[in-house]
């Protein structure tokens, strides 16, 4: 799975969990620059993201995660690694 | 209303999809506010977006508020201003193994333990009554499940010193606590949590990462089972089932097949599991919910059913009754016209998928169960539903409780007696021992191919075989159910016999292992006798024919007072029984009159 295939598998989870459907996110997205990616919303996406792709994040790799490529990078990491 | 119920979404599904969900919900017309205060001892904001969407679509209309993490008894004794504001119908106080204090340390007494249960309860007691005093609304507490590590193994379940221990002494303790006072509910999640599985229940990661203690399966168990509580206390708890008939309450086509033939009984397996669904539908039905019928049948037919001997449910049980080709859906409806209750009461089992279709779409409120179309499956399906939920019981309730009992009583009881005799005269033990009748015939050919062990001869027979042995007057067939204090065990015995002058042949002779060292082969012999000698016979002659498997009955006519005749090379026997001043044998079964 490229990259490109994640974000795009990644642009229905945050229009539902976010419930903006004409939401598109890029790899510069993050939670300062998408309106109601709070604290909640995002445990939400951390959880759905794991079932959707059925990897599991570890401990502290969610910390550092700067934006959503970052996070695309992590979850291609962990495919490649199943 | 979103088309899809939320029982029928994928828990992934629920959680992404939240907040448009909750949006199209809100929409409904009528919904009922409820204010629900949720005071926790770890993050509740999961359970609380999962349990917002199921009261929404159970037609109410929450506002929550949630105290601070971890602060549910500040909030509730101490700091209580924002709650008293909030002015809550109900208060949740959702607490975990986390949140019981003064687990003991290893090497606690029994009286150290006793004492911190004590302190512990004290301090819930203490959220109780604070929370009667100063909101004084319904409080609904969940006890505890049982916590993820066993330190000490196996022995947690023994000794004082185990947090296992402590947290089922609490469960105790606040079972009684939740007895004496109507306002405070007691949430099962003892029960839930095993249901899910410890490992499937707790998440460490999301603990260490976000203080939510539980995964979200676990959330969306205790938000559908905070729901049915809800429902409950308003009075909206469902109160009837409605069963449709073929391949739901008993196997195969009544109208293609016949009363005889329907799969029902302890013959087959797919008869004891269409057994076990009407066992739990009268189980239901003694603790209050109504039953009705709702089937596309011929009404006579339909009724039928319930005339067969093993149909555990019988018309009487049977509130309300629709059997005929109108749509199913406007039958509920006049169902719930007839019975005087609204058909969002009303729950609708259904092993056809189209039909649970329609309905659902066209009775607005009712649920309907995937039940599938395994009945092995059908009881924990429609339980897990949980859509009967009780908060109390009534005394009318519990007067109609019925009394059962299984086969670990039957053996317990069998310990305590001085002798077999007495055993087996506590057992009360009844039987129908009759002629073989029509409706049988399958179920007695059926035994002959399947029985090997108590089983004289081994002859095989296929019920068109049997069938025309009905019509021969030369042949007499003489079968047995037995019947005793614990239940009823079905028919167990055949003996076929066949007259050759002033000579019975014994041709066949079996019984199923489930009722050995009972006596009904004496009660099967007694009547044996009684027929050979109305018709003149002077002689039963009895045969033992040897397999791999019978050898439990090579001395059997011996032990019923036979007189060995001849052995054979291959070791068949052949033995006589004069009848002649026969005596009957059978002290401790009661015969019973024919069942219709």
């Amino acid at each position: 799975m490229t990259s490109q295939d994640i974000l795009d598998q990644l642009q229905p989870i945050f229009q539902d969990i976010l419930d903006q459907p004409d939401l598109v996110v890029t790899r510069e997205s993050n939670a300062q620059n998408v309106e109601d990616w709070d604290s909640l919303a995002h445990i939400n996406l951390i959880t759905t993201i794991e079932k959707h792709f059925k990897i599991k994040f570890a401990l502290d790799q969610l910390q550092g995660l700067k934006n959503v490529g970052e996070m695309i990078d992590l979850i291609e990491t962990k495919l490649a690694a199943k | 209303m979103p088309s899809v119920a939320l029982s029928h979404l994928p828990v992934d599904q629920i959680l992404r999809k939240r907040r448009s969900l909750a949006r199209e919900l809100a929409a409904t017309p009528g919904l009922h506010p409820l204010r629900i205060a949720v005071l926790g001892g770890s993050t509740t904001n999961e359970v609380v977006d999962l349990l917002q969407l199921h009261l929404l679509e159970a037609g109410f209309l929450p506002t929550f508020h949630q105290s601070e993490y971890g602060h549910f008894y500040e909030e509730a004794v101490l700091n209580t201003a924002a709650l008293k504001r909030f002015a809550p119908d109900l208060v949740y106080v959702h607490t975990s193994y986390r949140n019981a204090l003064g687990a003991p340390a290893a090497g606690t007494s029994e009286a150290e333990l006793a004492e911190a249960v004590e302190q512990e309860t004290e301090r819930y007691r203490q959220v109780w009554a604070a929370l009667e005093a100063g909101v004084g609304c319904q409080v609904i507490q969940n006890n505890f499940e049982l916590p993820p590590l066993s330190r000490f193994g196996n022995f947690d379940a023994v000794t004082p010193g185990s947090a296992t221990r402590f947290v089922l002494a609490l469960n105790a303790a606040f079972a009684h606590e939740a007895a004496s006072r109507t306002w405070l509910t007691l949430q099962d999640v003892h029960g839930l949590s095993a249901h899910l599985g410890l490992a499937q229940w707790f998440d460490a990661d999301r603990w260490f990462s976000y203080k939510l203690l539980l995964t979200v399966e676990a959330n969306l168990l205790l938000a559908r089972s905070l729901t049915s509580i809800v429902r409950a206390l308003y009075g909206r708890s469902r109160k009837v089932l409605v069963l449709d008939l073929d391949n739901t309450l008993w196997g195969g086509v009544i109208g293609d097949d016949g009363a005889d033939r329907i799969q029902i009984g302890r013959e087959t397996p797919v008869a004891e599991a269409f057994t076990a669904f009407q066992e739990y539908c009268l189980a239901l039905r003694d603790r209050g919910v109504l039953l009705a019928v709702c089937s596309k049948n011929d009404d006579a037919v339909a009724r039928s059913g319930f005339a067969h001997p093993d149909s555990v449910l019988k018309l009487e049980h049977l509130s309300a009754f629709r059997a005929n080709w109108q749509p199913k859906h406007e039958n509920i409806l006049s169902l719930a016209t007839e019975l005087n209750l609204g058909a969002d009461s009303f729950v609708f089992a259904d092993d056809n998928p189209a039909e649970r279709a329609i309905v659902a779409a066209q009775v607005p409120g009712i649920a309907v169960p995937e039940l599938g179309n395994d009945p092995s499956q059908y009881p924990r399906i429609l339980d897990a539903g949980r859509y009967f939920e009780a908060v109390s019981l009534s005394a009318e309730d519990l007067a109609r409780t019925a009394q059962y009992a299984g086969n670990a009583q039957r053996h317990a009881a069998q310990a305590a007696f001085a002798n077999y005799g007495e055993y087996l005269a506590s057992l009360a033990m009844t039987a129908e021992i009759e002629r073989f009748r029509p409706v049988y015939l399958e179920r007695i050919a059926q035994l002959t191919n399947k029985t090997n062990q108590f089983n004289l001869t081994t002859r095989r027979y296929t019920l068109s075989e049997m069938s025309s042995l009905l019509d021969d007057p030369e042949t007499i067939g003489v079968y047995g159910r037995l019947q005793d204090r614990f239940g009823d065990n079905g028919l167990v015995s055949v003996v076929l016999g066949r007259r050759v002058e002033h000579d019975l042949e014994l041709d066949l002779w079996l019984m199923s292992c489930r009722v050995l060292k009972r006596d009904m082969e004496l009660a099967m012999l007694d009547r044996m006798v009684g027929e050979a000698v109305a018709r003149g016979v002077t002689t039963l002659i009895g045969r033992y024919i040897p397999t791999k498997k019978n050898s439990m009955v090579a001395e059997f006519y011996d032990t019923l007072g036979f007189t060995l005749e001849h052995v054979a090379e291959d070791g068949a026997k052949r033995y006589r029984l004069l009848l002649a001043g026969y005596q009957p044998q059978n002290k401790y079964i009661s015969l019973d009159t024919l069942r219709t």
